[in-house]
């Protein structure tokens, strides 16, 4: 294992390229800027592609085309691009194109604070794009997990054939530490038919048990159509085909849905034997952190809940926790967004609190441990 | 340009996904004669189906690939260009083919044609000008004639109208033609040669739409609608030729010799792997 001093845009840049991507199209934008700097330099040694495109539009829909031919492809922006790329984010769900988005996420509305770090595109990336699916969301606290958590989020995307968000903040995108490069890691690629090119029994939304249908490439003899309309397994239009369309859309929601626990990713610190929880994610999850130690060194049994899954939320970790905590405190860099669904899970339960900011400053041990002892 | 016709029926049988039919379009309008005519270039070319790629995007230009059978990315309003741009970054092999409207390529899609021309990326677009918003029930759109009538120009269109081949001239395209639907077997030509033409390349083909356009401005159904055309039309070989008020140009307009975009990044891409070498990686 070799260890590297790493920023954490650059882990996400190398963590992708581990782990077979080949495609990067972006459009300059702070904080996010590094990963597409990073590829364009790494990508044409690897006989991959990136290019700047005059758009954040152009730049998901690019990738989609990409990904369509074949391509392991990748995306990144921050919020107000992330904003300007939702309508084809759920396109490519619609086509069931894998694809990684990643969102630097900076302070917003609008353009907010373009340098400093929030975690205010939680719910967006859940709900940013028009329409019902299930939507994928990895979210890392360090430099190492940013490496490792890019190589998951293409994995998945493959896997289940779908854009796949990574949500990091200014803070840990230009944060450096020194990263174990693992030796090995689980690279994953699409399914693709199990017929050859022109067998009749071809249909390309036709899905596998798991709900998700192989994949072909373009230009392989498949002769399929990418539909962003609504439609059934042959994928010809279902304008008013409401069975096709009652079909297609719970599939795009369950292939998700009834995965959850595979796809759920996190860390605990003293949780075992805690009293009070903080649950957090990203760079709050490190002040959380701090905060947990704080407490117990003053005799307060506090534990960390670190969710490095967003989305599909992981509730039955919630459901877990409300039967053996006094109370939650959920900490995030927004007025309140992973806090909902929270305190959906923990269904009244246990009390669930929030502490929360949003001036573009980051959450420190003291002020979670304050918040801590004042819910208390 | 060898000229290999096949018979309609054997066209149909070789590309058309007769199960989706019958098409969604009006009585007389014109996509299906420049889908059609796109279908007999490639053929004509002798393409083999699987090295050719359609993308499109929204309106009634937007259902044409629905109706053949090539591998074909359907997408949003405007991002067909965009989408093709991967395509062909991805796979340089492949023949990408863009079927777009005026709404759908200079309206919404705008910028993503000047920088696709810009690249002079190896794609083709045929862009179907009908100069109306036609699925949406008769909008004007950035190629309306100044004063024509649509739904939302009720007292006639006051903004300028955008030629779709001097834009693409501005930017950067390499090979640029247009034809109309009265003129078919030249469309069929242009658009041959502007698949085989390495580059950005446009053919503009202008297409009747009889049931928004051609109603709302009282020039009658497809017939008469193609009967204009054919008064309009002067046939000239360049972007810059003379022509009378109020005709239109069409042939080969414009042709430029310019490094394409996959074969530069091709480039890149050895000289990152010497300079990676170089550091001894
Ligand atoms: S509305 Fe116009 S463009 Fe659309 S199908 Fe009818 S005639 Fe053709």
């Amino acid at each position: 294992m070799t260890k590297v001093l790493m920023q954490g845009n650059e882990a996400i840049a190398e963590g992708a390229i581990r782990a077979g991507v080949r495609f990067f199209a972006g459009y300059p934008i702070t904080p996010a800027t590094e990963i597409a700097e990073r590829m364009a330099s790494r990508l044409p040694e690897v006989d991959g592609t990136f290019i700047q495109m005059e758009d954040e539009i152009a730049s998901v829909t690019t990738c989609v085309g990409a990904s369509l031919a074949g391509v392991k492809a990748m995306t990144a922006s921050s919020g107000p691009g992330i904003s300007l790329k939702q309508e084809n984010i759920g396109m490519a769900a619609m086509h069931e194109c894998p694809l990684v988005v990643v969102d630097v996420m900076r302070v917003g509305p609008a353009t907010g604070m373009a340098t400093l770090p929030a975690q205010q595109d939680i719910q967006q990336a859940r709900w940013g794009s028009h329409g019902d699916r299930g939507v994928i969301a990895l979210c890392p606290s360090s430099v190492a997990e940013c490496y490792d958590l890019t190589i998951k989020a293409v994995n998945l995307s493959e896997k289940y054939r779908l854009p796949v968000m990574l949500l990091t903040d200014a803070e840990v995108g230009h944060m450096r530490e020194a990263i174990a490069i693992p030796e090995r890691v689980e690279v994953v690629e699409r399914r693709r038919p199990d017929v050859p090119p022109g067998d009749p029994s071809f249909q390309p939304y036709a899905a596998k048990p798991d709900g998700v249908p192989p994949m072909a490439d373009f230009g392989a003899g498949y002769l399929w159509h990418a539909e962003a309309s609504t439609h059934n397994v042959r994928s010809d239009l279902a304008s008013t085909d409401h069975k096709s369309a009652d079909f297609l859309h719970r599939r795009l929601i369950d292939k998700v849905e009834k995965h959850v626990r595979e796809m759920t990713f996190y860390s605990t610190r003293r949780l075992d034997d805690a009293e009070v929880a903080v649950v957090s994610y990203g760079v709050s999850a490190r002040g959380s952190a701090g905060a947990v130690e704080l407490a117990r060194a003053q005799g307060l049994k506090a534990g960390l809940l670190n969710l490095n899954t967003i989305w599909p939320f992981p509730a039955h970790l919630i459901e877990d926790l409300a039967g053996r905590v006094r109370a939650i405190l959920v900490a995030e860099l927004n007025a309140g967004q992973l806090v909902r669904e929270v305190r959906l899970a923990a269904n009244g339960r246990v009390p669930v609190h929030h502490v929360g900011r949003f001036d573009g400053l980051i959450l420190t041990p003291t002020e979670v441990l304050a918040r801590l002892r004042e819910v208390l | 340009m060898p000229v290999h016709v096949l018979h309609a029926n054997e066209l149909k049988e070789k590309y058309v996904l007769t199960r989706n039919l019958p098409t969604i379009w009006c009585a007389g309008c014109g996509i299906g004669t420049v889908l059609g005519a796109a279908v007999r270039a490639i053929d004509g070319l002798g393409l083999d189906k699987k090295d050719v790629v359609f993308t499109i995007g929204i309106g009634c230009s937007g259902y044409s690939s629905r109706y053949v059978n090539f591998d074909a990315a359907h997408t949003t309003h405007g991002r067909a260009l965009t989408t093709a741009t991967g395509l062909k970054l991805a796979n340089p092999k492949l023949t990408v083919i863009t079927l777009t409207g005026d709404g759908d390529c200079v309206g919404i899609g705008g910028n993503h044609f000047i920088h696709a021309a810009r690249r002079n990326i190896d794609v083709t677009a045929i862009l179907f000008n009908n100069s109306i918003y036609g699925m949406t029930g008769g909008q004007y759109s950035p190629a309306t004639p100044t004063g024509a009538l649509s739904t939302t120009s009720p007292y006639g269109m006051v903004e300028g109208t955008i030629d779709p081949c001097e834009l693409a001239r501005a930017a950067g395209a390499t090979y640029i033609a247009r034809s109309t639907t009265y003129h078919v077997q030249l469309l069929r030509q242009l658009i041959a040669k502007a698949i085989t033409h390495k580059g950005f390349s446009l053919v503009e083909a202008i297409a009747q739409c009889p049931n928004q356009f051609g109603r709302l401005n009282k020039i009658g159904a497809a017939p008469e609608m193609m009967r204009q055309y054919k008064r309009e039309a002067v046939r000239v070989d360049s972007l810059d030729a003379e022509v009378p008020p109020g005709k239109i140009k069409i042939g080969e307009l414009y042709k430029a010799d310019r490094p394409e975009y996959t074969k530069m990044y091709a480039k890149v891409r050895e000289e990152a792997k010497r300079r990676a070498a170089a550091r001894g990686q």
